[in-house]
């Protein structure tokens, strides 16, 4: 197990190396750079501005003063906010994303094991076939869309009413999080509620449940005990990308709901081609969602012992 | 005995009942989770505006908004607008723009401009938000620091006027000798490279803003990170910012002129530059004014909101590559171009932004000239649509040029909706009135100004925007020696007048050189203007006193106050 663990984690740290030196060099090869403006700079204000970022130095002693500075977890200054650190974009903006990205798989797998499980219970009648519309629904429409309906929803409930029973957008309070936590979980909900379903169906055919219903359990016992408990397996297992991939594909949403998250700065700093912020985020993201791979790998040897054997 | 499908029944009601459990569980553990994030929350944001309302009357607030995080709030280091909004509030230099766009006493009780000299007398009761005295050593830092080059400043050529000031930021000279010294501590005097018309006009920009030494020396280089390592001079300080989410000023005590302020605090709450969550925001009474799309114009007319218009002061433009090799280079393909076009149509048929005007110069038509506006005084010359003379003079560009086609032009654009939709229509019209082929080559913003630099366009949808209140801010954008001029425009005459523009100190003669300039565009085609840009907004009509500017900070609430009677 612990060869195991390691190998894993060895492999996580190469591939967080290839994405750091792959985005590097791709970075600085797209026309353009982060110190030009709509005023063009004099060469002597250039030159300046070149020195205190480092930019005067050939592209090799750059990504290697790059790596050593990575390797002491200093990502340098913002370009485009100039007095901020790197470091301190994600300290502050991570947890807002990392706050919504969970709320909303929270919602996501609790939406998505109950409405999943209805629709087995009910397959091919009508709450089936709504829930399902449903569901397709929400895998095909975008999240851009879900929030900016959510959004005028809210509008025209509180006008409706006559008071705010919701903030429309902004962040500070729970009240901010509940809509676009709701957006944000959408896709994944739907996604959820299908595998759900599949494997619902799956089980209740199977073998043990027959013998538990032949041997007299009451229905409810059957339900909770040996379907549900079974179905929601893959649900767990597909949790940790979910979380990852949530958390870090918010942008839209935070957009949308003006909310402070890392996903924001992220774009921002690829179309202001901000150099350090773009590495900054890239490699971090890149090393979350290695790590939450690695997690769920290990959790799932850890729960199914076969996985580890091979 | 039960029949199999009863059984069925049986089971999913009981299974019905289990879920029912489940869901009221899934709800409970829900309402948990909220509030432990409620905790969370509190940990990673200081936000209190964010749920109140767009007019606090009891505490003498408003709530607005920012389209994004100020870059940079150090008066030495800001370039941009949003900065300069915030700047605008909390920043006051030695003169500012007043109400209407004219030249005021700021920190300065008065000035003197005579010859290659200003001298500048301060206030005896300006002082920054600590308390402390406002000093003349405060501008001369302030100056001298931007034109260092280790502090890599990218507007330290607005000071340029300023003698020895270029030398200085190139590194040639010590900053010791920038024409700019503290005579006492209340007088300052500066020494010019020449006299200049328009120096009072610049000193109005945040660039020559006061910092003091001490303050600066102490935050050990994250002088304007935050909101405690900034000192204020303005009508307003910062009270908190929490970047990305929410930044908020409250009323300056140290502030001289104390009857200008009439608000205890403003919260800009919401940080976003998304056009229809901001009319949400406003719709739920969340903030006092927004901006509006086309789309949302009749919705806002309908609802009867109190709506304004207000021009950026921004003129967009179609820039030629001048460049030898370039089938641009000729004359006669450029007055082809011209006048088989029609921006009228573009503007009110094409864009359909409210509060858009043609172009019909590089001159924006709200610019001052001597006595009214620069297009009064010199009305721009206008090539009307018409497509027969097009194509004679597309014909002799055929022959000056050797070809029998031309080949298809590189149309270079960012990808704004504005820029996409007018890249659209230039292709479009050229191609049914002039049968060209135009290859739109859209690039983001940068990568636009990175070809563009390098040449890599036959025409350009470019724009400019003023830095200062005078039409030379325009008016040297195609002089040889400007860098913005990235098309390499060059033309003696046009130099000339450019120069007498910076140089001269006689108004009428140097609105006679715009006009000249503005002539000389025309007969070369060296542009083919777009359209002004400008907005139409929607004000809470609690509030009054909100000014749009084009020159300064272009939302400004320092004279707004709460017009309490108002529904």
């Amino acid at each position: 197990m612990w060869r195991y663990t390691l190998k894993r984690l060895l492999q996580g740290l190469v591939t967080v190396w290839f994405i750091a030196t792959a985005t590097f060099f791709a970075m600085h090869n797209v026309p353009g750079d982060p110190l030009s403006g709509e005023r063009a700079s004099t060469p002597e204000i250039r030159a300046n501005l070149e020195a205190r970022y480092g930019l005067d130095q050939p592209l090799s002693t750059q990504y290697v003063i790059y790596l050593e500075n990575f390797i002491k977890g200093d990502f340098g200054i913002s370009y485009t906010q100039r007095n901020r650190q790197v470091n301190d974009i994600i300290r502050e903006h991570f947890p807002v994303s990392a706050t919504l990205g969970i709320l909303a798989v929270m919602f996501a797998a609790l939406g998505g094991v109950l409405f999943g499980a209805l629709t087995a219970l009910y397959r091919n009648r009508l709450p089936d076939t709504i829930i399902m519309f449903m569901v397709i629904l929400g895998i095909s429409v975008p999240s851009f869309v879900f929030a900016a309906l959510g959004q005028l929803m809210l509008v025209n409930i509180n006008d409706w009413l006559g008071f705010s029973i919701m903030p429309v957008a902004g962040w500070g309070t729970v009240s901010h999080m509940i809509m676009p936590a709701l957006v944000l979980g959408m896709g994944t909900m739907a996604y959820l509620t299908r595998l759900m379903r599949s494997s619902m169906l799956e089980i209740i055919n199977s073998d043990y449940v027959r013998t538990a219903k032949a041997k007299g359990l009451p229905p409810e016992r059957i339900f909770a005990k040996h379907q549900l408990r079974n179905a929601i397996m893959p649900v767990i297992t597909v949790l940790g990308p979910a979380i990852a991939a949530i958390t870090t594909g918010g942008f839209v949403v935070e957009l949308v709901f003006a909310i402070p998250g890392l996903g924001r700065y992220f774009v921002q700093a690829v179309q202001q081609l901000d150099y350090t912020v773009i590495m900054g985020t890239t490699v971090f993201y890149g090393a979350f969602l290695v790590f939450m791979v690695i997690l769920v790998d290990l959790l799932y040897g850890w729960i199914d012992p076969r996985v580890r054997l091979q | 005995m039960r029949s199999p499908i009863n059984s069925n029944e049986g089971f999913n009601r009981s299974a019905s009942r289990q879920l029912a459990l489940y869901a009221i569980g899934a709800v409970l553990a829900f309402i948990l989770l909220m509030l432990g994030l409620n905790f969370a929350a509190s940990l990673t944001s200081t936000s209190t505006g964010g749920v109140a309302g767009a007019v606090d009357v009891e505490n003498n607030e408003i709530t607005a908004y920012l389209r994004q995080d100020p870059p940079e709030l150090s008066t030495m280091g800001a370039a941009d607008s949003v900065s300069g909004i915030v700047l605008g509030h909390v920043m006051e230099g030695l003169l500012r723009y007043d109400e209407y766009g004219q030249i005021v006493a700021g920190l300065a009780e008065r000035w003197e401009i005579e010859g290659d000299t200003a001298t500048f007398w301060i206030r005896d009761n300006a002082r920054w938000s600590n308390g402390e005295p406002i000093t003349a050593h405060d501008f001369e830092f302030a100056w001298k620091n931007t034109l260092a080059p280790a502090t890599a400043s990218q507007y330290a050529f607005i000071l340029y006027s300023i003698k020895n000031a270029a030398a200085a930021n190139n590194g040639d000279v010590p900053v010791d000798e920038v024409g700019v010294r503290a005579l006492d501590d209340k007088t300052l005097e500066v020494t010019l490279e020449q006299p200049i018309a328009y120096f009072q006009k610049m000193v109005a920009f945040y660039t020559f803003s006061p910092v003091n030494e001490a303050f600066f020396e102490s935050t050990n280089g994250r002088f304007g990170a935050e909101a405690e390592s900034l000192l204020y001079s303005g009508p307003f300080m910062m009270t908190s910012w929490v970047h990305g989410a929410s930044l908020r000023i409250e009323k300056n005590p140290y502030y001289w002129d104390q009857s200008r302020v009439k608000l205890d605090a403003i919260n800009f709450a919401y940080v976003t530059d998304d056009t229809n969550t901001l009319l949400n925001l406003f719709k739920d009474g969340r903030i006092v004014q927004v901006d509006l799309t086309a789309e949302m114009l009749e919705g806002a007319m309908q609802q009867r909101w109190v709506l304004n218009r207000f021009m950026d002061g921004s003129v967009f433009f179609i820039d030629f590559n001048h460049r030898e090799g370039r089938v641009t280079a000729n004359k006669n393909l450029r007055k082809a171009l011209v006048l088989a076009q029609d921006n009228n149509e573009l503007v009110n048929s094409v864009i359909k932004l409210p509060g858009y005007l043609p172009a019909k110069s590089i001159f924006p038509v709200w610019m001052q000239g001597a006595e009214r506006t620069l297009h009064e005084e010199y009305p721009p010359p206008e090539a009307p649509l018409n497509i027969a003379l097009a194509k004679e003079y597309l014909e002799k560009a055929k022959q000056e040029l050797g070809l029998a086609q031309i080949p298809p032009i590189v149309l270079l654009a960012d990808t704004s909706p504005v820029a996409t939709i007018s890249s659209q229509y230039y292709q479009e019209t050229f191609k049914k009135n002039l049968g060209l082929d135009i290859v739109i080559d859209q690039q983001i913003f940068r990568q636009r100004l990175a070809k563009m630099e390098t040449g890599e366009f036959d025409i350009v949808l470019a724009g400019w925007g003023p830095d200062y209140n005078d039409p030379l801010t325009f008016g040297d954008y195609y002089a040889s020696w400007n860098l913005n001029n990235r098309g390499h425009y060059r033309n003696e005459r046009l130099d000339e007048l450019v120069r007498i523009g910076q140089n001269s100190l006689d108004t009428e003669e140097r609105m006679a050189a715009f006009g000249e300039i503005q002539q000389i565009l025309f007969d070369e085609s060296v542009l083919i203007g777009n359209y002004e840009r400008g907005y139409v907004y929607a004000t809470d009509p609690r509030v009054k006193g909100i000014i749009r500017r084009v020159i300064g900070a272009e939302t400004d609430y320092t004279n707004a106050y709460i017009d309490v009677e108002a529904q």
